[in-house]
């Protein structure tokens, strides 16, 4: 909504420049000094409409990532499908070279609030796939050191130019704080997934995995960008969940037939969350 | 690496950002200070007794500007300078604020638009962003904003000065502002907002010409 209107309002804008235009004295100094002005913000506009395009492009593209790896659990082949996301994952990665390649030589800060969404989608789709292999956090250094591009998929004569600085994208400790506060959502739908699946281990897993991270938020507490704060509510619901759903596991995991688990874990989760009210 | 050195890490690089924000704060309550100090010398253009005195008011100004540019030149240190709008939020304010100052002292010495250049000449920083830290173009247009609400301030405590003229230069300045303004296409952001007052101030000149012209002060006066 609001972007249709900011698309929409130029145009009148530039309507009634022009009616005006005609009019108007264009040799005076303020009015060229308005045109260059006029070039330089829709310089500037331009780029930001190309990097919240492609961000979203990203958007799009982990959360179909993170969707894949939910079949993981339910799949016979899992290196399969973790193949498939590298590859989607790896697609990804291209766009986020064409963020890098828009923000060459531009201060990365002036439109971080374009892409933001985006990367943050892409850490959670990242660290996600991390987790389900290696069942550990994936640090900030490792994504980033994958998100640095060569050039040389661009033809060998722009190799020749631009060969001398490599392509980076850095990601930023507070896109990776959100992401990862993002993760434990998807962490908790995996868990419920596996219960489903009659997988006894994993939940077991997930819920220290779970817990670990939101140690590590609460040691960050509040002096982290105000999103951090509002996010850790939300793990803070997660945890519980997953605790619980350990917990059932726990006490009436050997009385139950493995086929009736998910019925007792869904009426479970379907209660009042207890940890409400008390955060 | 563990979840919990991970943690620590990324606590590390926050709490230094911390740092970096609060020595900034600290920076930029000075400058606000100068710079409320420049506009109470230039308030007093709107009194009476203070129209004759408009070039010693704008001398006062510019030496007061010596400290602002000393004050920027010491928020330049705080932050590595490739990061600019990672904290522009903290002196958006105030920079804006300074441009308009600087307008409104060259408005009253030659009644003619400040350029960037010369903006970011008196408030010592740069222009382009290349080139260190600098007047970004959305805060030196909301400085000129700024202004123009200053001047239809100014119209109107200028007729009861007694002061006919000056209404009417004042009018064919924001009249050519206000083309200028209309050759942006400006996007939904703070700017386009405050772009959107400027018509009132332009309405606000124009009733008091009009006030002027239909008594025949304006022809009085000998300009029109």
């Amino acid at each position: 909504m609001n972007r249709r209107e900011g698309e929409g309002c130029p145009r009148r804008n530039a309507d009634a420049a022009q009616d005006r235009d005609a009019g108007a004295n264009s040799s005076s100094p303020v009015i060229a000094a308005f045109k260059v002005f006029q070039q330089e913000l829709d310089t500037k506009h331009d780029k930001h409409e190309r990097l919240v395009k492609i961000s979203r492009d990203v958007t799009i593209e982990s959360k179909r990532t993170i969707f894949l790896l939910h079949r993981v659990t339910s799949v016979p082949n899992a290196e399969d499908i973790l193949q498939e996301a590298e590859v989607k994952l790896d697609a990804v990665r291209q766009k986020i070279g064409q963020i890098a390649e828009e923000l060459r030589g531009e201060d990365i800060f002036q439109f971080h609030r374009a892409f933001t969404p985006g990367i943050q989608e892409y850490v959670e789709a990242v660290s996600f796939l991390h987790y389900i292999r290696h069942r550990s956090l994936i640090s900030l250094e490792e994504i980033n050191a994958r998100l640095v591009f060569g050039t040389a998929e661009k033809g060998t004569a722009e190799e020749l130019q631009t060969d001398g600085p490599v392509l980076t994208f850095q990601v930023t400790p507070s896109d990776y704080l959100l992401g990862v506060a993002d993760l434990t959502g998807e962490l908790m739908r995996m868990c419920i997934s596996s219960v489903g699946n009659g997988d006894i281990d994993t939940p077991f897993q997930l819920s220290q995995f779970l817990r670990q991270i939101h140690d590590g938020f609460s040691y960050i507490g509040n002096t982290g960008p105000y999103e951090v704060s509002k996010k850790l509510h939300t793990l803070r619901q997660s945890l519980g969940k997953v605790e619980d759903a350990c917990y059932a596991l726990r006490v009436r995991g050997s009385e139950i037939p493995k086929h009736m688990l998910a019925d007792v874990f869904s009426s479970r989760s379907a209660l009042p969350d207890p940890e409400e009210g008390v955060v | 690496m563990s979840v919990t050195e991970m943690f620590s890490y990324i606590q590390g690089s926050l709490s230094a950002d911390q740092d970096v924000r609060e020595e900034i704060r600290k920076v930029v309550q000075t400058l606000e200070q100068a710079a409320r100090e420049i506009l109470t010398v230039l308030q007093s253009v709107h009194q009476p007794s203070g129209f004759k005195e408009i070039p010693s008011k704008c001398a006062k100004a510019r030496e007061l500007f010596c400290t602002v540019r000393t004050q920027l030149g010491e928020l330049k240190t705080k932050f590595p300078v490739e990061q600019y709008y990672r904290f522009h939020e903290h002196w958006r304010f105030v920079l804006q604020r300074l441009a308009f100052l600087a307008a409104f002292v060259v408005y009253l010495e030659t009644e003619t638009l400040v350029v960037r250049e010369e903006v970011a000449k008196i408030l010592g920083i740069q222009v382009v962003r290349e080139k260190g830290f600098h007047l970004d173009v959305e805060d030196y247009l909301a400085g000129v904003l700024i202004m123009a609400s200053e001047l239809s301030r100014l119209a109107v405590n200028s007729v009861t000065a007694g002061d006919y003229t000056r209404p009417l230069r004042i009018s064919n300045f924001i009249n050519e502002l206000d083309s200028g303004f209309r050759l942006l296409n400006l996007k939904n952001d703070p700017l386009r907002k405050r772009y959107d007052g400027l018509k009132y101030d332009v309405k606000k000149i124009e009733e008091v010409v009009y006030d002027l012209s239909i008594r025949g002060l304006a022809k009085e006066a000998g300009d029109k």
